[in-house]
Protein backbone atom coordinates (compact mmCIF):
# COMPACT_ATOMS: atom_id res chain seq x y z
CA UNK A 1 0.00 0.00 0.00
CA UNK A 2 1.23 3.23 -1.13
CA UNK A 3 1.48 5.59 2.00
CA UNK A 4 1.09 9.49 2.12
CA UNK A 5 4.53 10.62 3.78
CA UNK A 6 5.06 14.02 4.31
CA UNK A 7 6.12 16.71 2.00
CA UNK A 8 6.00 13.77 -0.77
CA UNK A 9 3.41 13.69 -3.35
CA UNK A 10 1.52 10.43 -4.30
CA UNK A 11 0.21 11.88 -7.39
CA UNK A 12 2.08 9.01 -9.29
CA UNK A 13 -0.27 6.81 -8.49
CA UNK A 14 -3.50 6.32 -10.11
CA UNK A 15 -5.56 6.04 -6.97
CA UNK A 16 -3.94 9.24 -4.89
CA UNK A 17 -6.34 11.01 -3.02
CA UNK A 18 -6.63 14.63 -3.65
CA UNK A 19 -4.24 16.45 -1.56
CA UNK A 20 -5.58 19.43 -0.34
CA UNK A 21 -3.61 22.42 0.25
CA UNK A 22 -2.89 26.10 1.19
CA UNK A 23 -0.45 28.37 1.86
CA UNK A 24 1.69 27.47 5.10
CA UNK A 25 1.92 30.99 6.71
CA UNK A 26 -1.41 32.28 5.58
CA UNK A 27 -3.60 29.01 6.49
CA UNK A 28 -1.20 28.35 9.61
CA UNK A 29 0.46 30.00 12.17
CA UNK A 30 -0.25 33.48 11.09
CA UNK A 31 -3.91 31.67 10.90
CA UNK A 32 -6.22 34.42 13.80
CA UNK A 33 -8.22 31.20 14.34
CA UNK A 34 -6.13 29.06 16.79
CA UNK A 35 -4.54 32.23 17.93
CA UNK A 36 -7.05 33.35 19.74
CA UNK A 37 -7.61 30.32 22.12
CA UNK A 38 -5.83 29.80 25.77
CA UNK A 39 -2.83 27.66 25.69
CA UNK A 40 -4.79 24.94 27.17
CA UNK A 41 -6.91 24.49 24.72
CA UNK A 42 -4.55 25.18 21.42
CA UNK A 43 -2.44 22.14 23.18
CA UNK A 44 -5.16 19.86 22.76
CA UNK A 45 -6.25 21.23 19.13
CA UNK A 46 -3.09 21.37 17.75
CA UNK A 47 -2.77 18.06 16.24
CA UNK A 48 -6.64 17.71 15.36
CA UNK A 49 -7.07 17.75 11.80
CA UNK A 50 -10.97 19.19 11.84
CA UNK A 51 -9.79 21.82 14.33
CA UNK A 52 -6.50 23.59 13.33
CA UNK A 53 -6.78 25.16 9.64
CA UNK A 54 -2.87 24.07 9.87
CA UNK A 55 -2.79 20.80 11.02
CA UNK A 56 -5.24 19.27 7.91
CA UNK A 57 -2.17 19.19 6.05
CA UNK A 58 -0.37 16.96 8.38
CA UNK A 59 -2.68 14.87 10.12
CA UNK A 60 -5.71 12.67 9.30
CA UNK A 61 -9.13 11.76 10.72
CA UNK A 62 -11.50 8.81 10.39
CA UNK A 63 -14.68 8.21 11.18
CA UNK A 64 -16.78 4.51 11.94
CA UNK A 65 -19.85 4.18 11.34
CA UNK A 66 -21.30 2.30 14.14
CA UNK A 67 -23.89 4.19 15.38
CA UNK A 68 -27.23 3.37 13.50
CA UNK A 69 -30.30 4.83 15.39
CA UNK A 70 -31.13 8.24 15.68
CA UNK A 71 -33.62 9.87 18.36
CA UNK A 72 -34.79 12.69 16.43
CA UNK A 73 -35.61 13.99 12.88
CA UNK A 74 -34.03 16.96 11.13
CA UNK A 75 -35.38 18.59 8.25
CA UNK A 76 -32.42 18.02 5.88
CA UNK A 77 -31.53 14.43 6.40
CA UNK A 78 -33.13 11.14 5.20
CA UNK A 79 -32.54 8.14 6.93
CA UNK A 80 -33.34 5.84 4.04
CA UNK A 81 -30.77 7.34 1.82
CA UNK A 82 -27.16 5.30 1.69
CA UNK A 83 -25.51 6.12 -1.34
CA UNK A 84 -22.42 5.42 -2.42
CA UNK A 85 -21.93 9.19 -4.00
CA UNK A 86 -22.91 11.19 -1.34
CA UNK A 87 -21.29 13.67 0.50
CA UNK A 88 -23.36 15.11 3.07
CA UNK A 89 -22.66 14.40 6.74
CA UNK A 90 -24.50 11.31 8.56
CA UNK A 91 -24.36 9.63 5.19
CA UNK A 92 -22.74 6.33 4.88
CA UNK A 93 -22.51 2.82 3.41
CA UNK A 94 -21.52 0.32 5.70
CA UNK A 95 -22.42 -0.53 9.23
CA UNK A 96 -19.94 -1.63 11.39
CA UNK A 97 -20.04 -3.85 14.81
CA UNK A 98 -18.04 -2.52 17.44
CA UNK A 99 -15.37 -5.18 17.72
CA UNK A 100 -15.26 -4.37 12.98
CA UNK A 101 -14.73 -1.33 13.86
CA UNK A 102 -11.86 -1.22 16.19
CA UNK A 103 -10.08 -3.67 13.39
CA UNK A 104 -11.08 -1.01 10.91
CA UNK A 105 -9.11 1.68 13.10
CA UNK A 106 -6.18 -0.22 14.14
CA UNK A 107 -6.06 -1.60 10.29
CA UNK A 108 -5.95 2.48 9.04
CA UNK A 109 -4.03 3.65 12.23
CA UNK A 110 -1.14 1.06 11.22
CA UNK A 111 -1.07 1.97 7.48
CA UNK A 112 -1.77 5.82 7.70
CA UNK A 113 0.30 6.71 10.25
CA UNK A 114 -0.86 10.56 9.94
CA UNK A 115 -4.39 9.21 11.31
CA UNK A 116 -4.18 10.62 14.65
CA UNK A 117 -8.38 11.25 15.15
CA UNK A 118 -11.41 8.63 15.30
CA UNK A 119 -14.77 10.33 15.58
CA UNK A 120 -17.96 8.22 15.77
CA UNK A 121 -20.73 10.89 14.04
CA UNK A 122 -23.70 8.29 12.65
CA UNK A 123 -25.51 7.44 10.46
CA UNK A 124 -27.56 7.92 13.38
CA UNK A 125 -26.57 9.57 16.63
CA UNK A 126 -23.89 8.10 18.91
CA UNK A 127 -25.58 8.68 22.08
CA UNK A 128 -28.76 7.25 20.85
CA UNK A 129 -26.51 4.30 20.59
CA UNK A 130 -24.49 4.29 23.81
CA UNK A 131 -23.32 0.24 23.89
CA UNK A 132 -22.23 0.41 20.37
CA UNK A 133 -20.17 3.59 20.55
CA UNK A 134 -18.99 3.42 24.25
CA UNK A 135 -17.92 -0.25 23.07
CA UNK A 136 -15.53 1.23 20.42
CA UNK A 137 -14.48 3.67 22.68
CA UNK A 138 -13.33 1.33 25.28
CA UNK A 139 -11.69 -0.91 23.16
CA UNK A 140 -9.80 1.84 21.21
CA UNK A 141 -8.45 3.49 24.94
CA UNK A 142 -7.45 0.05 25.37
CA UNK A 143 -5.88 -1.10 22.49
CA UNK A 144 -4.64 2.41 20.35
CA UNK A 145 -3.74 4.47 23.27
CA UNK A 146 -2.30 6.82 21.23
CA UNK A 147 -5.50 8.05 18.55
CA UNK A 148 -7.79 10.43 19.77
CA UNK A 149 -11.56 10.06 20.05
CA UNK A 150 -14.45 11.99 19.20
CA UNK A 151 -17.68 12.40 18.79
CA UNK A 152 -20.62 14.05 17.00
CA UNK A 153 -23.45 14.25 19.10
CA UNK A 154 -27.67 16.35 18.17
CA UNK A 155 -27.63 16.69 21.65
CA UNK A 156 -31.10 14.87 23.11
CA UNK A 157 -29.15 12.21 25.31
CA UNK A 158 -25.80 14.27 26.34
CA UNK A 159 -26.73 15.31 29.85
CA UNK A 160 -27.15 11.33 30.54
CA UNK A 161 -24.47 10.32 28.92
CA UNK A 162 -21.46 12.71 29.65
CA UNK A 163 -20.78 11.01 32.80
CA UNK A 164 -19.91 7.92 30.33
CA UNK A 165 -18.26 10.24 28.29
CA UNK A 166 -15.85 11.47 30.86
CA UNK A 167 -15.11 8.09 31.58
CA UNK A 168 -13.56 7.02 28.65
CA UNK A 169 -11.54 10.22 28.67
CA UNK A 170 -12.83 11.76 25.23
CA UNK A 171 -11.91 15.70 25.01
CA UNK A 172 -13.65 16.27 21.86
CA UNK A 173 -17.20 16.38 21.57
CA UNK A 174 -19.15 18.49 18.58
CA UNK A 175 -23.19 19.29 19.20
CA UNK A 176 -24.89 20.01 16.34
CA UNK A 177 -27.32 23.40 17.48
CA UNK A 178 -29.03 25.05 14.61
CA UNK A 179 -31.43 27.44 16.87
CA UNK A 180 -32.21 28.06 20.79
CA UNK A 181 -35.72 29.47 19.64
CA UNK A 182 -38.50 26.21 19.78
CA UNK A 183 -40.21 28.18 16.93
CA UNK A 184 -37.52 27.92 15.00
CA UNK A 185 -36.65 24.95 16.29
CA UNK A 186 -40.01 23.45 14.85
CA UNK A 187 -38.93 24.41 11.30
CA UNK A 188 -36.08 21.95 11.31
CA UNK A 189 -37.14 19.14 13.74
CA UNK A 190 -40.43 17.48 12.69
CA UNK A 191 -40.21 15.18 16.09
CA UNK A 192 -37.86 13.99 18.85
CA UNK A 193 -38.42 10.76 20.51
CA UNK A 194 -38.21 11.88 24.46
CA UNK A 195 -38.91 9.52 27.20
CA UNK A 196 -40.48 6.92 25.09
CA UNK A 197 -43.01 9.33 23.09
CA UNK A 198 -42.44 11.36 19.93
CA UNK A 199 -42.89 14.42 20.75
CA UNK A 200 -43.98 16.93 17.61
CA UNK A 201 -43.31 20.40 16.64
CA UNK A 202 -42.37 23.44 18.91
CA UNK A 203 -42.56 21.09 22.46
CA UNK A 204 -40.08 18.53 20.89
CA UNK A 205 -37.88 21.27 19.73
CA UNK A 206 -37.80 23.09 22.87
CA UNK A 207 -36.62 20.08 25.12
CA UNK A 208 -33.95 19.63 22.23
CA UNK A 209 -32.58 22.66 22.78
CA UNK A 210 -32.94 22.57 26.31
CA UNK A 211 -30.96 19.22 26.59
CA UNK A 212 -27.85 20.76 24.39
CA UNK A 213 -27.96 23.61 26.14
CA UNK A 214 -27.81 21.31 29.65
CA UNK A 215 -24.77 19.34 27.48
CA UNK A 216 -22.66 22.20 26.43
CA UNK A 217 -22.89 23.30 29.89
CA UNK A 218 -22.17 20.03 31.79
CA UNK A 219 -18.88 19.05 29.33
CA UNK A 220 -17.66 22.18 30.14
CA UNK A 221 -17.65 21.65 33.81
CA UNK A 222 -16.01 18.87 33.06
CA UNK A 223 -12.97 19.96 31.14
CA UNK A 224 -14.18 18.76 27.98
CA UNK A 225 -13.67 20.56 24.52
CA UNK A 226 -16.81 21.23 22.92
CA UNK A 227 -17.23 22.33 19.33
CA UNK A 228 -20.79 23.38 18.08
CA UNK A 229 -21.92 22.55 14.18
CA UNK A 230 -24.40 24.50 12.80
CA UNK A 231 -26.50 24.10 9.57
CA UNK A 232 -26.78 27.77 7.78
CA UNK A 233 -30.74 27.65 6.41
CA UNK A 234 -31.22 30.31 4.51
CA UNK A 235 -34.70 32.21 5.59
CA UNK A 236 -35.18 29.77 8.53
CA UNK A 237 -32.18 30.51 10.60
CA UNK A 238 -29.58 32.09 9.14
CA UNK A 239 -30.17 34.96 11.13
CA UNK A 240 -30.25 33.70 14.25
CA UNK A 241 -27.37 31.78 14.18
CA UNK A 242 -25.39 35.22 14.90
CA UNK A 243 -27.59 34.63 18.56
CA UNK A 244 -26.49 31.23 18.50
CA UNK A 245 -23.15 31.92 17.95
CA UNK A 246 -22.70 34.14 20.86
CA UNK A 247 -24.65 31.92 23.49
CA UNK A 248 -22.22 28.73 22.88
CA UNK A 249 -19.22 31.18 22.74
CA UNK A 250 -20.45 32.33 26.40
CA UNK A 251 -20.77 29.00 27.97
CA UNK A 252 -17.32 28.12 26.86
CA UNK A 253 -17.49 26.26 23.55
CA UNK A 254 -14.12 26.74 21.49
CA UNK A 255 -15.53 26.59 18.32
CA UNK A 256 -18.29 27.07 15.71
CA UNK A 257 -18.41 26.00 12.95
CA UNK A 258 -21.08 26.91 10.36
CA UNK A 259 -22.06 24.54 7.09
CA UNK A 260 -24.15 25.34 4.27
CA UNK A 261 -27.27 23.17 3.92
CA UNK A 262 -27.10 20.84 1.54
CA UNK A 263 -30.53 20.01 -0.23
CA UNK A 264 -31.29 18.60 -3.22
CA UNK A 265 -34.97 16.74 -4.48
CA UNK A 266 -33.04 13.31 -5.18
CA UNK A 267 -31.82 13.15 -1.44
CA UNK A 268 -35.83 12.98 -0.46
CA UNK A 269 -35.23 14.88 2.41
CA UNK A 270 -38.00 17.82 3.27
CA UNK A 271 -35.64 20.36 2.49
CA UNK A 272 -34.85 18.87 -0.76
CA UNK A 273 -38.33 18.17 -1.77
CA UNK A 274 -39.73 21.19 -0.83
CA UNK A 275 -37.33 23.31 -2.56
CA UNK A 276 -35.82 25.35 0.49
CA UNK A 277 -32.39 26.20 -0.97
CA UNK A 278 -28.94 26.30 0.48
CA UNK A 279 -26.87 29.52 1.07
CA UNK A 280 -24.50 30.81 -2.05
CA UNK A 281 -20.72 31.20 -0.89
CA UNK A 282 -20.87 34.51 -0.53
CA UNK A 283 -24.01 34.51 2.06
CA UNK A 284 -22.04 31.57 4.16
CA UNK A 285 -18.70 33.60 4.51
CA UNK A 286 -21.25 36.77 5.24
CA UNK A 287 -22.73 34.49 8.16
CA UNK A 288 -19.21 33.27 9.34
CA UNK A 289 -17.84 36.96 8.99
CA UNK A 290 -20.67 37.81 11.25
CA UNK A 291 -20.12 35.29 13.79
CA UNK A 292 -16.22 34.69 13.82
CA UNK A 293 -16.66 38.61 15.75
CA UNK A 294 -17.65 36.40 18.78
CA UNK A 295 -15.78 33.48 18.59
CA UNK A 296 -13.07 31.09 16.78
CA UNK A 297 -14.78 30.41 13.87
CA UNK A 298 -13.53 27.08 11.16
CA UNK A 299 -13.80 27.78 7.88
CA UNK A 300 -11.41 24.75 6.70
CA UNK A 301 -14.68 22.36 7.29
CA UNK A 302 -15.53 19.85 4.32
CA UNK A 303 -18.16 18.11 5.51
CA UNK A 304 -16.92 14.94 5.13
CA UNK A 305 -18.60 11.76 5.06
CA UNK A 306 -19.20 9.88 8.31
CA UNK A 307 -17.24 7.07 7.57
CA UNK A 308 -14.45 8.79 6.10
CA UNK A 309 -10.94 8.15 5.71
CA UNK A 310 -8.21 10.24 5.36
CA UNK A 311 -6.95 13.69 5.06
CA UNK A 312 -9.33 16.35 5.10
CA UNK A 313 -10.83 16.41 1.34
CA UNK A 314 -9.65 13.00 0.98
CA UNK A 315 -11.51 9.59 1.17
CA UNK A 316 -9.55 6.41 1.20
CA UNK A 317 -12.18 4.41 2.46
CA UNK A 318 -12.24 2.03 -0.56
CA UNK A 319 -8.50 0.58 0.76
CA UNK A 320 -9.98 -0.52 4.19
CA UNK A 321 -13.26 -2.52 3.28
CA UNK A 322 -14.36 -5.29 5.57
CA UNK A 323 -13.11 -8.12 3.35
CA UNK A 324 -9.61 -6.11 2.84
CA UNK A 325 -9.12 -5.87 6.45
CA UNK A 326 -9.76 -8.95 7.38
CA UNK A 327 -6.97 -10.13 5.50
CA UNK A 328 -4.47 -7.67 7.39
CA UNK A 329 -1.80 -8.85 9.88
CA UNK A 330 -1.34 -5.59 12.25
CA UNK A 331 1.17 -5.62 15.04
CA UNK A 332 -0.24 -2.68 16.25
CA UNK A 333 2.96 -2.38 19.17
CA UNK A 334 5.16 -1.57 15.82
CA UNK A 335 2.91 0.20 14.42
CA UNK A 336 2.59 2.67 16.83
CA UNK A 337 6.26 3.01 16.96
CA UNK A 338 6.01 4.00 13.48
CA UNK A 339 3.36 6.88 14.37
CA UNK A 340 5.50 8.04 16.79
CA UNK A 341 8.76 8.91 14.26
CA UNK A 342 5.90 9.98 11.65
CA UNK A 343 4.32 12.36 14.34
CA UNK A 344 7.65 13.34 15.36
CA UNK A 345 8.66 13.83 11.89
CA UNK A 346 5.80 16.22 10.94
CA UNK A 347 6.35 18.17 14.30
CA UNK A 348 9.47 19.01 13.02
CA UNK A 349 8.64 20.12 9.91
CA UNK A 350 5.64 22.29 11.61
CA UNK A 351 8.20 24.01 13.81
CA UNK A 352 10.41 24.38 10.92
CA UNK A 353 7.13 26.27 9.10
CA UNK A 354 6.26 28.31 12.05
CA UNK A 355 9.78 29.76 12.51
CA UNK A 356 10.14 30.44 8.29
CA UNK A 357 6.89 32.50 8.92
CA UNK A 358 8.01 33.78 11.76
CA UNK A 359 11.13 34.99 10.04
CA UNK A 360 9.47 36.33 6.90
CA UNK A 361 8.18 40.06 6.64
CA UNK A 362 4.93 39.48 9.51
CA UNK A 363 2.94 41.30 6.41
CA UNK A 364 3.74 41.30 2.91
CA UNK A 365 1.40 44.09 2.00
CA UNK A 366 1.82 46.52 5.19
CA UNK A 367 3.03 48.92 3.11
CA UNK A 368 0.23 49.65 1.37
CA UNK A 369 -2.24 52.65 2.11
CA UNK A 370 -4.35 51.36 4.38
CA UNK A 371 -8.02 51.87 3.30
CA UNK A 372 -7.63 49.45 0.38
CA UNK A 373 -9.96 47.66 -0.06
CA UNK A 374 -9.92 44.13 0.45
CA UNK A 375 -10.34 41.44 -2.71
CA UNK A 376 -11.41 37.70 -2.46
CA UNK A 377 -9.29 35.61 -4.86
CA UNK A 378 -9.68 31.78 -5.80
CA UNK A 379 -6.36 29.84 -6.01
CA UNK A 380 -6.23 26.39 -7.96
CA UNK A 381 -3.73 24.37 -5.75
CA UNK A 382 -2.99 20.13 -5.24
CA UNK A 383 -1.04 21.04 -1.70
CA UNK A 384 2.18 21.64 -0.79
CA UNK A 385 1.05 25.68 -0.58
CA UNK A 386 1.45 25.92 -4.08
CA UNK A 387 0.01 27.56 -7.33
CA UNK A 388 0.16 24.22 -9.20
CA UNK A 389 -3.18 23.18 -10.87
CA UNK A 390 -4.87 23.95 -13.83
CA UNK A 391 -8.12 25.66 -13.63
CA UNK A 392 -10.13 22.92 -15.16
CA UNK A 393 -8.90 19.99 -13.01
CA UNK A 394 -9.51 21.71 -9.95
CA UNK A 395 -11.81 20.10 -7.67
CA UNK A 396 -12.10 23.49 -5.49
CA UNK A 397 -10.79 26.45 -4.97
CA UNK A 398 -8.74 27.75 -2.01
CA UNK A 399 -10.21 31.63 -1.53
CA UNK A 400 -7.92 33.90 0.48
CA UNK A 401 -8.31 37.11 1.09
CA UNK A 402 -5.73 40.16 0.27
CA UNK A 403 -5.88 43.51 2.07
CA UNK A 404 -3.72 45.75 3.69
CA UNK A 405 -3.87 44.01 6.38
CA UNK A 406 -2.03 41.28 4.77
CA UNK A 407 -3.80 37.30 3.53
CA UNK A 408 -5.78 35.76 4.96
CA UNK A 409 -7.43 32.11 4.27
CA UNK A 410 -11.55 32.29 3.67
CA UNK A 411 -12.77 28.57 3.02
CA UNK A 412 -13.24 26.10 -0.03
CA UNK A 413 -15.41 26.66 -2.90
CA UNK A 414 -15.74 23.57 -4.63
CA UNK A 415 -15.84 23.60 -8.35
CA UNK A 416 -17.46 21.20 -10.89
CA UNK A 417 -14.85 19.81 -12.92
CA UNK A 418 -15.43 20.28 -16.69
CA UNK A 419 -11.83 19.49 -17.97
CA UNK A 420 -11.72 15.55 -18.72
CA UNK A 421 -7.91 15.38 -18.93
CA UNK A 422 -6.22 16.94 -21.92
CA UNK A 423 -5.10 20.46 -22.00
CA UNK A 424 -7.21 21.71 -24.68
CA UNK A 425 -10.24 22.56 -22.15
CA UNK A 426 -12.80 23.44 -24.70
CA UNK A 427 -16.19 21.89 -23.86
CA UNK A 428 -18.31 20.83 -21.21
CA UNK A 429 -19.39 24.95 -21.17
CA UNK A 430 -22.29 24.54 -18.23
CA UNK A 431 -20.38 22.74 -15.93
CA UNK A 432 -17.93 25.90 -16.29
CA UNK A 433 -20.89 28.52 -15.63
CA UNK A 434 -21.60 26.15 -12.42
CA UNK A 435 -17.67 26.54 -11.60
CA UNK A 436 -18.12 30.58 -12.25
CA UNK A 437 -20.82 30.81 -9.99
CA UNK A 438 -19.17 29.41 -7.08
CA UNK A 439 -16.30 31.49 -7.17
CA UNK A 440 -18.90 34.34 -7.31
CA UNK A 441 -17.57 37.15 -4.81
CA UNK A 442 -13.82 36.51 -5.97
CA UNK A 443 -12.46 39.06 -8.36
CA UNK A 444 -9.49 37.02 -9.40
CA UNK A 445 -8.57 33.45 -9.92
CA UNK A 446 -5.11 32.11 -9.59
CA UNK A 447 -3.99 28.61 -11.12
CA UNK A 448 -0.70 27.34 -13.63
CA UNK A 449 -3.26 27.51 -16.55
CA UNK A 450 -6.49 28.47 -17.88
CA UNK A 451 -7.86 27.45 -21.22
CA UNK A 452 -9.06 30.27 -23.53
CA UNK A 453 -12.99 29.90 -23.46
CA UNK A 454 -13.08 29.97 -19.82
CA UNK A 455 -10.89 32.83 -19.66
CA UNK A 456 -13.08 34.50 -21.84
CA UNK A 457 -16.10 33.49 -19.84
CA UNK A 458 -14.03 34.14 -16.31
CA UNK A 459 -13.06 37.70 -17.30
CA UNK A 460 -16.93 38.33 -18.63
CA UNK A 461 -17.89 37.13 -15.08
CA UNK A 462 -15.39 39.34 -13.57
CA UNK A 463 -13.76 37.19 -12.12
CA UNK A 464 -9.59 37.86 -13.74
CA UNK A 465 -7.65 34.71 -14.40
CA UNK A 466 -4.22 34.74 -13.54
CA UNK A 467 -1.79 31.94 -15.21
CA UNK A 468 1.60 33.82 -14.02
CA UNK A 469 2.20 32.24 -11.06
CA UNK A 470 2.52 28.71 -11.86
CA UNK A 471 4.72 26.57 -9.33
CA UNK A 472 5.07 29.39 -6.73
CA UNK A 473 3.79 29.88 -3.25
CA UNK A 474 0.48 30.83 -3.07
CA UNK A 475 0.73 33.74 -0.48
CA UNK A 476 2.98 34.98 -3.08
CA UNK A 477 1.05 34.71 -6.02
CA UNK A 478 -2.11 36.67 -3.72
CA UNK A 479 0.49 39.57 -2.93
CA UNK A 480 1.67 39.58 -6.32
CA UNK A 481 -2.23 39.80 -7.79
CA UNK A 482 -3.44 42.40 -5.00
CA UNK A 483 0.06 44.61 -5.70
CA UNK A 484 -0.77 44.27 -9.86
CA UNK A 485 -4.63 45.52 -8.94
CA UNK A 486 -3.54 48.14 -6.92
CA UNK A 487 -0.89 49.52 -9.24
CA UNK A 488 -3.51 49.62 -11.98
CA UNK A 489 -5.79 51.20 -9.72
CA UNK A 490 -8.05 48.55 -9.66
CA UNK A 491 -8.43 48.78 -5.65
CA UNK A 492 -9.96 52.27 -6.02
CA UNK A 493 -12.62 51.52 -7.84
CA UNK A 494 -15.66 50.44 -5.79
CA UNK A 495 -16.73 47.17 -5.59
CA UNK A 496 -20.45 45.40 -5.23
CA UNK A 497 -18.73 42.04 -4.60
CA UNK A 498 -17.02 43.62 -1.63
CA UNK A 499 -18.01 41.00 1.05
CA UNK A 500 -17.32 43.01 4.72
CA UNK B 1 -52.67 -7.85 19.15
CA UNK B 2 -48.82 -7.67 17.37
CA UNK B 3 -47.43 -5.26 14.95
CA UNK B 4 -45.25 -6.36 12.33
CA UNK B 5 -42.33 -4.94 10.23
CA UNK B 6 -42.14 -4.39 6.51
CA UNK B 7 -39.66 -4.11 3.91
CA UNK B 8 -39.39 -0.52 4.03
CA UNK B 9 -37.39 -1.28 7.11
CA UNK B 10 -34.01 0.61 6.32
CA UNK B 11 -32.26 -1.53 9.41
CA UNK B 12 -31.60 1.64 11.92
CA UNK B 13 -31.83 -0.38 15.16
CA UNK B 14 -33.26 2.30 16.77
CA UNK B 15 -36.42 -0.03 17.96
CA UNK B 16 -34.83 -3.44 18.99
CA UNK B 17 -33.65 -2.09 22.62
CA UNK B 18 -36.88 -0.32 22.92
CA UNK B 19 -38.90 -3.29 23.15
CA UNK B 20 -40.25 -3.98 26.44
CA UNK B 21 -41.60 -7.54 25.52
CA UNK B 22 -37.88 -8.74 23.66
CA UNK B 23 -40.19 -8.83 20.51
CA UNK B 24 -37.97 -7.42 17.82
CA UNK B 25 -35.25 -9.57 16.08
CA UNK B 26 -32.63 -7.92 13.39
CA UNK B 27 -31.88 -8.35 9.65
CA UNK B 28 -30.13 -11.49 11.24
CA UNK B 29 -29.63 -14.79 8.76
CA UNK B 30 -30.03 -13.49 5.37
CA UNK B 31 -33.37 -11.36 6.80
CA UNK B 32 -33.30 -7.63 4.33
CA UNK B 33 -35.30 -5.91 7.65
CA UNK B 34 -36.03 -5.89 11.07
CA UNK B 35 -39.28 -8.18 12.26
CA UNK B 36 -41.23 -8.60 14.83
CA UNK B 37 -42.26 -11.38 16.65
CA UNK B 38 -46.11 -11.58 16.80
CA UNK B 39 -46.45 -14.62 20.11
CA UNK B 40 -43.79 -12.00 21.84
CA UNK B 41 -45.53 -8.68 20.72
CA UNK B 42 -47.43 -6.99 23.35
CA UNK B 43 -48.12 -3.75 21.25
CA UNK B 44 -46.55 -2.06 24.23
CA UNK B 45 -49.65 -2.88 26.23
CA UNK B 46 -49.30 -1.89 30.34
CA UNK B 47 -46.14 -0.88 29.42
CA UNK B 48 -45.98 2.26 27.74
CA UNK B 49 -48.88 4.87 26.40
CA UNK B 50 -47.61 4.41 22.96
CA UNK B 51 -46.32 1.11 21.09
CA UNK B 52 -42.21 2.11 21.13
CA UNK B 53 -41.08 0.73 18.28
CA UNK B 54 -43.44 3.08 16.32
CA UNK B 55 -42.90 6.01 17.86
CA UNK B 56 -39.35 6.10 17.25
CA UNK B 57 -39.03 4.50 13.84
CA UNK B 58 -37.85 6.85 11.40
CA UNK B 59 -39.33 4.99 8.46
CA UNK B 60 -43.26 6.06 7.53
CA UNK B 61 -45.01 3.02 6.39
CA UNK B 62 -42.12 0.83 8.10
CA UNK B 63 -44.44 -0.77 11.03
CA UNK B 64 -48.05 -1.82 10.84
CA UNK B 65 -50.63 -2.79 13.23
CA UNK B 66 -52.71 -6.36 13.15
CA UNK B 67 -54.61 -4.68 10.77
CA UNK B 68 -52.00 -4.07 7.97
CA UNK B 69 -52.89 -0.34 8.46
CA UNK B 70 -49.22 1.99 8.79
CA UNK B 71 -48.65 3.23 12.02
CA UNK B 72 -46.56 5.91 10.92
CA UNK B 73 -48.54 7.11 7.18
CA UNK B 74 -47.20 8.65 4.40
CA UNK B 75 -46.13 12.49 5.53
CA UNK B 76 -46.33 11.73 9.11
CA UNK B 77 -42.52 11.61 9.63
CA UNK B 78 -41.36 13.88 7.62
CA UNK B 79 -43.76 16.38 6.82
CA UNK B 80 -43.15 15.85 3.14
CA UNK B 81 -46.72 16.05 1.40
CA UNK B 82 -46.88 12.46 -0.14
CA UNK B 83 -48.31 14.03 -3.44
CA UNK B 84 -45.21 16.46 -3.40
CA UNK B 85 -42.66 13.65 -3.04
CA UNK B 86 -44.11 11.58 -5.25
CA UNK B 87 -43.69 14.40 -7.86
CA UNK B 88 -40.17 15.50 -7.09
CA UNK B 89 -39.79 11.23 -7.41
CA UNK B 90 -41.14 11.32 -11.05
CA UNK B 91 -39.44 14.17 -12.11
CA UNK B 92 -36.33 12.93 -10.65
CA UNK B 93 -37.06 9.66 -12.47
CA UNK B 94 -37.98 11.17 -16.30
CA UNK B 95 -34.71 12.93 -16.17
S1 LIG C 1 -45.23 -2.76 19.88
FE1 LIG C 1 -44.02 -2.79 21.73
S2 LIG C 1 -43.94 -4.95 22.26
FE2 LIG C 1 -44.57 -4.90 20.12
S3 LIG C 1 -42.67 -5.01 18.98
FE3 LIG C 1 -43.13 -2.84 19.22
S4 LIG C 1 -41.97 -2.26 21.02
FE4 LIG C 1 -42.11 -4.52 21.07
S1 LIG D 1 -36.91 1.65 13.79
FE1 LIG D 1 -38.04 1.22 11.89
S2 LIG D 1 -36.50 1.37 10.29
FE2 LIG D 1 -35.40 1.22 12.22
S3 LIG D 1 -34.98 -0.97 12.43
FE3 LIG D 1 -36.88 -0.57 13.51
S4 LIG D 1 -38.49 -0.93 11.99
FE4 LIG D 1 -36.58 -0.77 10.88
Amino acid sequence: MELKVLGQSNSGSAAAPTESGCSKSACGSTSDQMDQLPESIREKVKNHPCYSEEAHHYYARMHVAVAPACNIQCHYCNRKYDCANESRPGVVSELLSPDQAVKKVMAVAANIPQMTVLGVAGPGDPLANPERTFETFRQLTEKAPDIKLCVSTNGLSLPEQVEELSKHNIDHVTITINCVDPEIGAKIYPWVFWQNRRIRGAKGAKILIEQQQKGLEMLIERGILVKVNSVMIPGVNDKHLVEVSKIVKSKGAFLHNVMPLIAEAEHGTFYGVMGQRGPNAKELSALQDECAGDMNMMRHCRQCRADAVGLLGEDRGAEFTLDKIEGMEIDYAAAMEKRAEVHAQIEAHRAEQAAEAAAEDANPLGDLPADLRPVLMAVATQGQGIVNQHFGHAKEFLVYEASPAGVRFIGHRKAEQYCSGDDTCGEGESTLDITIRSLEGCEAVICSKVGYSPWEKLEAAGIIPNGEYAMEPIEDAVVGVYRGMYESGALSEASGQLIA
Amino acid sequence: MALSINDACVNCWACLPLCPSDAITANLDGATHFAIDAKKCTECDGDYASPQCASICPIEGAILDAGGEALNPPGSLTGIPPELLEQAMAEIQAR
